[in-house]
């Protein structure tokens, strides 16, 4: 086990080495570099007072007058004691204006997954009992319909009937707390923050439903057929047993790991829906980020997220291989 | 007796008129109804992209003018090239005709007279903010939006095949050194880095296709890889490799006609996200760029106009999901065709 877990930790560097560079290279030989922009944007100089020696004053504030592989040298040696430099726009530390978006995008994504899961365990679990059968049509049509709708089409629609529009006024479509919800007690807070993250959540839940259902319907159906299963049958167990007991715990395992590859979709998915909610989270910031070019922040997200991302991946192997005795450490590739 | 004999001569026959991998292929993917009109669905769109010209624009298909017969949707003529067909139109004298496409708008002709009127005779989708035909802007967007899923998805193909045909035929340190490439791209936040890049670079339908393709090949490359894995432990292979078979050709006459069936179903797929990659980002703005129509843009003006323009919401809304789903089910169809074991498994 842990020359396993030594294996898979040494893996990771390479990965987020690659990570890094790439990042690191589309944003920087990108046309239109953060001077010229910072100098535009700069507070009111006209553009003929902007002399060469102002240029060249600014690149040297920044780090960018020297060549491209030793910018990258000081930014990795930065990034690995978690300093991710400055934002350009407003001078404060990145790893700062991370720390307080983080926890708002994770508790979206953690509320999404969970209630993901929730519902699509019991549907997939009731249509693979059902299979072929009418609830079962109806519920892989309805899925599907889902399935195909865009996100971002969804959260308009919804704001257009429940958030204001002509219709009903039901939720708010800003933010994520109320004004002055700051001094509400807790629980009130709390509340107020599930009453924003409603409509938000719900985009970015639905989509994933058809998915993972159809998964678990999958993977029962495969257990389903197991001569185990037969046994437990025929020693005259009630099917509740079988299911429940039986087969289900089975069936669990293959959904428990694909938790890992919902979560880059989810950063990506929050980009959307955080930047139409305007929620503060590590979507928008990077939304923002793409705007304003600012270098810092965009590959701050990518190496965190891409590292959460790897995080997780390890984590469910790891998992499944205490969960399934039948998978040895080694024989996995 | 001689029932035996017909009955010989009969399996002979079937033997002979045997069906071809991808005869039979289609022949379960007929049986599935709904996968069926998605195809349909999907014919009927290219055909809307095709001959969008034909069915939405400001130029008359026919023209009799001076006793003289213009095609102006195909032709570029001298004499017309400032020339209002609406105004010609008016004037028509006796025995000339004009024939316009059935949506007599252009996608970028704007009348700001109506800006944002809702669906009426004239404008049966609506008009847009700068008073566009919402109509004419789907079905010239159904060009644009195909056109990038494509060749979005085929660029994904050509980078996942090669990458995966690679890895697995090679194994060992390439194989890793190329395992590893994956890693990096499954971590990335996708979408997040398509922005990154569109946002530096000017944004351009080309461009779109080539940032959605880069990033997209994960899929293809892994499932080839696998298959290669796995064939090139079969002994054909290694008797393709003893005949004196270049590595080239190898992978690509043994190899890859193996993979090519799950390959294409993971592209249907493909074509599915990469259409919806494509609106979404249109909708904020970073896809395709003005004035050319695209189904995410005008879904985007929405936004701004919430409070009435339901037509803006409604019709693109409609069109992408239409596309989406079609190619989702043909995809699922297909996969279901090619591996009938795993029929209604889903996903």
């Amino acid at each position: 086990m842990r020359t396993y877990i030594i294996k898979r930790l040494l893996l990771l560097i390479p990965t987020l080495f690659g990570i890094t560079l790439i990042t690191f290279f589309v944003v920087q030989l990108a046309p239109g570099n953060p001077v010229s922009r910072k100098l535009q944007v700069g507070e009111g100089i006209k553009a003929e007072t902007i002399t060469q020696d102002i240029v060249e004053q600014t690149k040297k504030l920044y780090g960018l007058d020297k060549p491209i592989y030793v910018r990258y040298w000081i930014w990795v040696k930065q990034i690995a004691t978690l300093n991710f430099g400055r934002s350009y726009t407003d001078h404060r530390l990145v790893i700062q204006k991370i720390e307080e978006k983080l926890p708002i995008t994770l508790a979206l994504n953690i509320i999404s997954i969970f209630l993901v899961y929730t519902i699509s365990i019991p549907l997939g679990v009731y249509s693979a009992v059902k299979q072929g059968g009418v609830q079962d049509r109806v519920i892989t049509f309805f899925l599907f319909v889902l399935y195909s709708i865009p996100s971002f089409w969804l959260a308009v629609v919804l704001i257009y009937f429940l958030g204001g529009g002509e219709f009903w006024d039901v939720f708010p479509i800003y933010g994520i707390l109320s004004p002055g919800a700051e001094n509400f007690p807790f629980y009130k807070k709390a509340l107020d923050f599930l009453w924003h993250i409603t409509l938000p959540v719900i985009c970015l839940t639905y989509g994933d439903l058809a998915y993972l259902s159809r998964y678990q319907r999958g993977s029962l159906l495969e257990v389903l057929n197991e001569d185990f299963l037969r046994t437990a049958r025929a020693k005259g167990l009630p099917e509740s047993k079988v299911i429940f007991k039986h087969a289900l715990r089975n069936a669990l395992i293959p959904i428990v790991t694909i938790i890992a590859s919902i979560l880059p979709a989810a950063i990506g998915g929050s980009v959307i829906i955080e930047s139409i909610f305007s929620i503060p989270g590590i979507g928008k910031l990077g939304f923002d980020a793409v705007l304003s070019r600012d270098y810092p922040v965009i590959m701050a997200i990518a190496t965190i997220s891409a590292f959460l991302t790897l995080a997780g991946i390890l984590i469910s192997d790891l998992v499944y291989v205490l969960v399934d005795p039948r998978i040895s450490f080694e024989g996995r590739k | 007796m001689n029932v035996q004999v017909a009955d010989g001569a009969q399996a002979l026959e079937g033997y002979q008129k045997s069906r071809g991998y991808w005869a039979t292929v289609w022949m379960e993917f007929k049986k599935d109804r709904v996968a069926l009109a998605a195809l349909g669905v999907i014919l009927l769109l290219f055909f809307v992209a095709v001959f969008d010209d034909f069915i939405a624009g400001s130029k008359p298909l026919v023209l009799k003018l001076d006793g003289k017969i213009y095609f102006p949707v195909l032709f570029e003529y001298k004499e017309f090239i400032d020339t209002d067909f609406k105004e010609v139109s008016e004037n028509l004298k006796k025995g000339d005709f004009i024939l316009f496409p059935p949506v007599k708008y252009s996608p970028t002709e704007y009348d700001l007279l109506s800006v944002l009127s809702p669906p009426s005779k004239t404008h049966l989708f609506g008009t847009d903010d700068r008073g566009r035909d919402v109509l004419s802007r789907m079905i010239h967007g159904t060009r644009i939006s195909l056109s990038i899923g494509f060749i979005a998805v085929g660029i994904a193909i050509v980078i996942g095949a090669s990458l995966g045909a690679i890895a697995g035929y090679y194994g060992g340190a390439v194989d890793f050194i190329i395992s590893r490439f994956f890693e990096v791209m499954i971590t990335f936040p996708v979408f997040f880095l398509i922005l990154t890049i569109l946002a530096f670079r000017n944004p351009s339908i080309y461009n779109i296709m080539i940032v959605i393709g880069v990033t997209s090949w994960t899929g293809v490359a892994r499932l080839v890889r696998g298959e290669f894995l796995r064939l090139r432990k079969y002994d054909y292979i290694e008797a393709a490799i003893a005949l004196g078979s270049r590595d080239l050709r190898v992978m690509l006459r043994h190899m890859l006609p193996n993979a090519l069936a799950p390959v294409l179903v993971t592209a249907t797929f493909g074509i599915a996200g990469a259409v919806l990659v494509e609106s979404a980002l249109s909708f904020l703005g970073f896809g395709v760029p003005p004035p050319d129509p695209s189904w995410g843009e005008v879904l985007s003006q929405s936004e701004r106009y919430v409070d009435f323009a339901w037509w803006l919401v409604l019709f693109p809304g409609a069109a992408i999901f239409m596309t989406v789903t079609a190619f989702n089910l043909v995809g699922e169809g297909f996969r279901d065709a090619i591996d009938p074991k795993r029929k209604g498994r889903g996903f």
